[in-house]
């Protein structure tokens, strides 16, 4: 648990952030949204000590951050940034060692974490251990920065516009795996972005950054439903708003009963792309399958459209 | 079907031609300060060596002409200045009237232009080869050898420069290990001082300018004015300092030499590491301090490996410079290859000045070499694909 409590900076006469407290649950997805110079990745900053409040506290599970050397709080939670910062002048199973190495960490288990990350990241260890980091794609630097924030096996990972120099369709895909490795480890991560979208896409929680101060700090379908300000109301996008709010769901807590012709979309397939397949194949309901195949029953235009209006 | 002509080959052929035919291969004197006279290769060679190199050398200007393969003109190249450089110690056995140990043969501008052209030749090639840098240092070593070996054989030494050289044997060596302790010495405590003057120019934003324009400053007075400059305060430190004139700092000689080079040496080390270390990706910098390392694992672990081609590169500019400059030092009684310099103009002995410009221009070109060999080696280490 992270409880942040009447943070702020400032630098000289200008307020970065300003007295911003919430409580980010342990094993959840937090997502910071806010524009440029809305304060959010000095707010990420503060709670690694890579730039110190101005007053407040920040504590992770009761203790307090400043009782341990900044150096040594930061080996103890993950840190992933845009452009991912990797060493160019250390291959790519060095990187992913960096913080094992300065835990102290012996050979043969640095070695086994290595290769076991680098497994789940679907890179060879034996062919991509050697190499350096100019030798890989965009999309492949990004995951070892992501493995290489991971490798300590952090309790939290602080995560600055991991997805920004990405192009859409691998970024897609980062977003997967990235939820797929935080259900499968537990982590708890804190997620900066400007994208809303994305935002909407991985946060169990949304926090919305303006000019320093934190002005809602709720569930999507929260954020989506009742938008606190008219500035959270812009970028969450008014005509957005009900797809953004079909896409939190999945097809099967839609499904109906009885069946449709043609192709079946699978259960896990979001809300907002089965509606899409409707209205494009003009068709007024699609099967839906569970993974083995198995028919669940039928997803309709009429059970979307009603699922897609503004939550009571 | 019409030859095809290789354009440096162009330069190169004409040239050989002007050096072969109308230029003088070596130049004869009754003695060692008198004007000299002319000798073409026909005229200072035997009657039968003389038409042999024209004709190496023509051959050889025709391979470079021509847009032939790289070996044949690697060994045009090579053929042609082995020949050169052995058929002018026989021209000076040859010119040297016999008993006579007065007479002086130098190699003249015929000579040094037929050399520079074939050089040429063998550079273009090597640069065309794309060798490795551990390959440039074995050429380079492949190089001494041979000269060493021409040396030690007794092969020039009927020529002038070799002549100025038996005279002064023995302080050839004591001025040249002088002139190389000068250099490298100086080098070591401008790398001493200077790195971690380059990082805390880096770390501390107001001290950088203000250290790099002092320093700046400081590259732009004339040498001379800075052993003037310097002679006062080492005099007043060798007067007034215990221990200090026993070390051998005095207002001349050794002392402000090292100094000045020094000082000249300080720009370029520290400007280099300033521009390396700014030069590590921001983002490096950030993970490194976001994964917790401490400034310090930080700077050696991080930016010093990053920032190290470019810092060695000023370390090379350094280098070169110093075994230059070091020649000035004999100016004011600092010693080093200067001292045969500055007797042979006063002397207006030509031959005595070459015994001191050509072992510091080797040195200085061997010195640019064996660095850029090794900074390629650090830069490139990284970039090495997986086999």
């Amino acid at each position: 648990m992270i409880e942040i409590e009447g943070i702020t900076k400032r630098y000289d006469a200008t307020t970065v952030v300003d007295d911003v407290s919430m409580v980010i649950e342990p094993r959840t997805v937090c997502v910071i949204v806010g524009t440029s110079g809305s304060g959010k990745t000095t707010l990420l900053r503060m709670i690694n000590r890579l730039v110190e409040p101005t007053a407040g506290v920040i504590k992770l599970d009761g203790n307090d951050n400043r009782s341990l050397p900044g150096y040594e709080l930061r080996r103890s939670i993950g840190y992933a940034i845009q452009g991912h910062g990797l060493f160019p002048h250390r291959t790519v199973a060095q990187n992913i060692a960096t913080v094992p190495v300065l835990l102290g960490w012996d050979k043969d288990r640095i070695k086994s974490r290595v290769e076991e990350l680098m497994t789940l990241y679907q890179l060879d260890p034996e062919a991509y251990g050697p190499r350096y980091p100019h030798e890989l794609s965009g999309g492949q630097q990004q995951r070892v920065g992501v493995a290489r924030a991971l490798a300590a096996e952090p309790n939290v990972l602080l995560m600055d516009e991991p997805f920004g120099a990405l192009d859409p369709i691998i970024r897609t895909k980062a977003q997967e795996d990235l939820l797929a490795i935080q259900k499968r480890f537990g982590t708890t991560i804190i997620l900066v972005t400007h994208d809303m979208e994305e935002a909407v896409h991985m946060g169990d929680k949304i926090a919305v950054m303006d000019s320093g101060k934190l002005v809602q700090y709720a569930k999507p379908e929260e954020i989506l439903a009742r938008p606190a300000s008219a500035f959270v109301e812009t970028l969450v996008g008014a005509s957005e708003k009900p797809f953004r709010l079909l896409s939190l769901g999945r097809v099967r807590d839609a499904v109906e009963k009885g069946t449709a012709e043609g192709e079946a979309i699978p259960g896990d397939a979001s809300q907002r792309d089965a509606l899409a397949e409707l209205l494009w194949s003009g068709r007024p309901a699609l099967p839906v399958k569970d993974e083995d195949g198995k028919p669940l029953g039928r997803v309709t235009v009429d059970g979307l459209v009603k699922r897609a209006a503004r939550p009571a | 079907m019409t030859p095809r002509f290789d354009k440096l080959g162009v330069v190169i052929a004409a040239i050989v031609a002007y050096a072969a035919f109308f230029a003088s291969f070596a130049t004869f004197r009754a003695n060692r300060i008198v004007p000299g006279e002319a000798r073409s290769i026909l005229e200072a060679l035997p009657a039968a060596v003389g038409p042999l190199l024209l004709a190496i050398v023509v051959v050889a200007a025709m391979i470079a002409l021509l847009k032939t393969p790289l070996v044949l003109r690697l060994v045009a190249s090579v053929v042609a200045l082995a020949a050169l450089a052995i058929l002018i110690g026989v021209a000076g056995t040859f010119l040297t009237p016999a008993g006579n140990t007065f007479a002086r043969i130098s190699p003249a501008s015929g000579f040094w232009l037929l050399i520079f052209a074939f050089t040429l030749l063998l550079a273009d090639v090597l640069t065309r080869l794309n060798l490795s840098p551990l390959a440039r240092v074995g050429v380079l070593v492949v190089a001494a050898l041979a000269i060493g070996l021409l040396l030690v054989s007794g092969q020039w030494d009927s020529l002038s420069i070799l002549k100025e050289y038996a005279n002064r044997a023995d302080s050839f060596w004591a001025e040249g290990s002088k002139h190389i302790t000068l250099a490298l010495g100086s080098l070591a405590a401008a790398v001493i001082v200077g790195l971690p003057l380059g990082i805390l120019c880096h770390r501390v934003e107001r001290l950088r300018a203000g250290v790099l324009n002092v320093l700046n400053i400081v590259q732009t007075i004339p040498s001379i004015a800075l052993f003037g400059l310097l002679i006062a305060p080492l005099g007043w430190v060798a007067t007034h300092v215990p221990g200090a004139a026993a070390l051998g700092i005095r207002g001349i000689g050794t002392a402000p030499a090292f100094v000045a080079l020094f000082l000249y040496s300080l720009l370029p080390v520290v400007a280099n590491t300033v521009v390396g270390l700014a030069g590590v990706p921001r983002a490096a910098n950030d993970a490194a301090r976001g994964m917790g390392m401490t400034d310090r694992q930080r700077l050696f672990g991080v930016e010093f490996p990053l920032a190290f081609p470019v810092i060695l590169t000023g370390i090379r500019i350094v280098l070169v410079q110093n075994i230059g400059l070091a020649t000035i030092a004999a100016l004011i009684g600092g010693g080093g290859f200067g001292v045969f310099v500055f007797q042979g103009v006063g002397q207006t002995a030509m031959d005595l000045v070459l015994l001191g410009a050509v072992p510091t221009v080797a040195l200085a070109f061997a010195a640019a070499i064996i660095l850029d060999a090794v900074i390629e080696m650090t830069a490139t280490k990284r970039r090495v694909e997986t086999a």
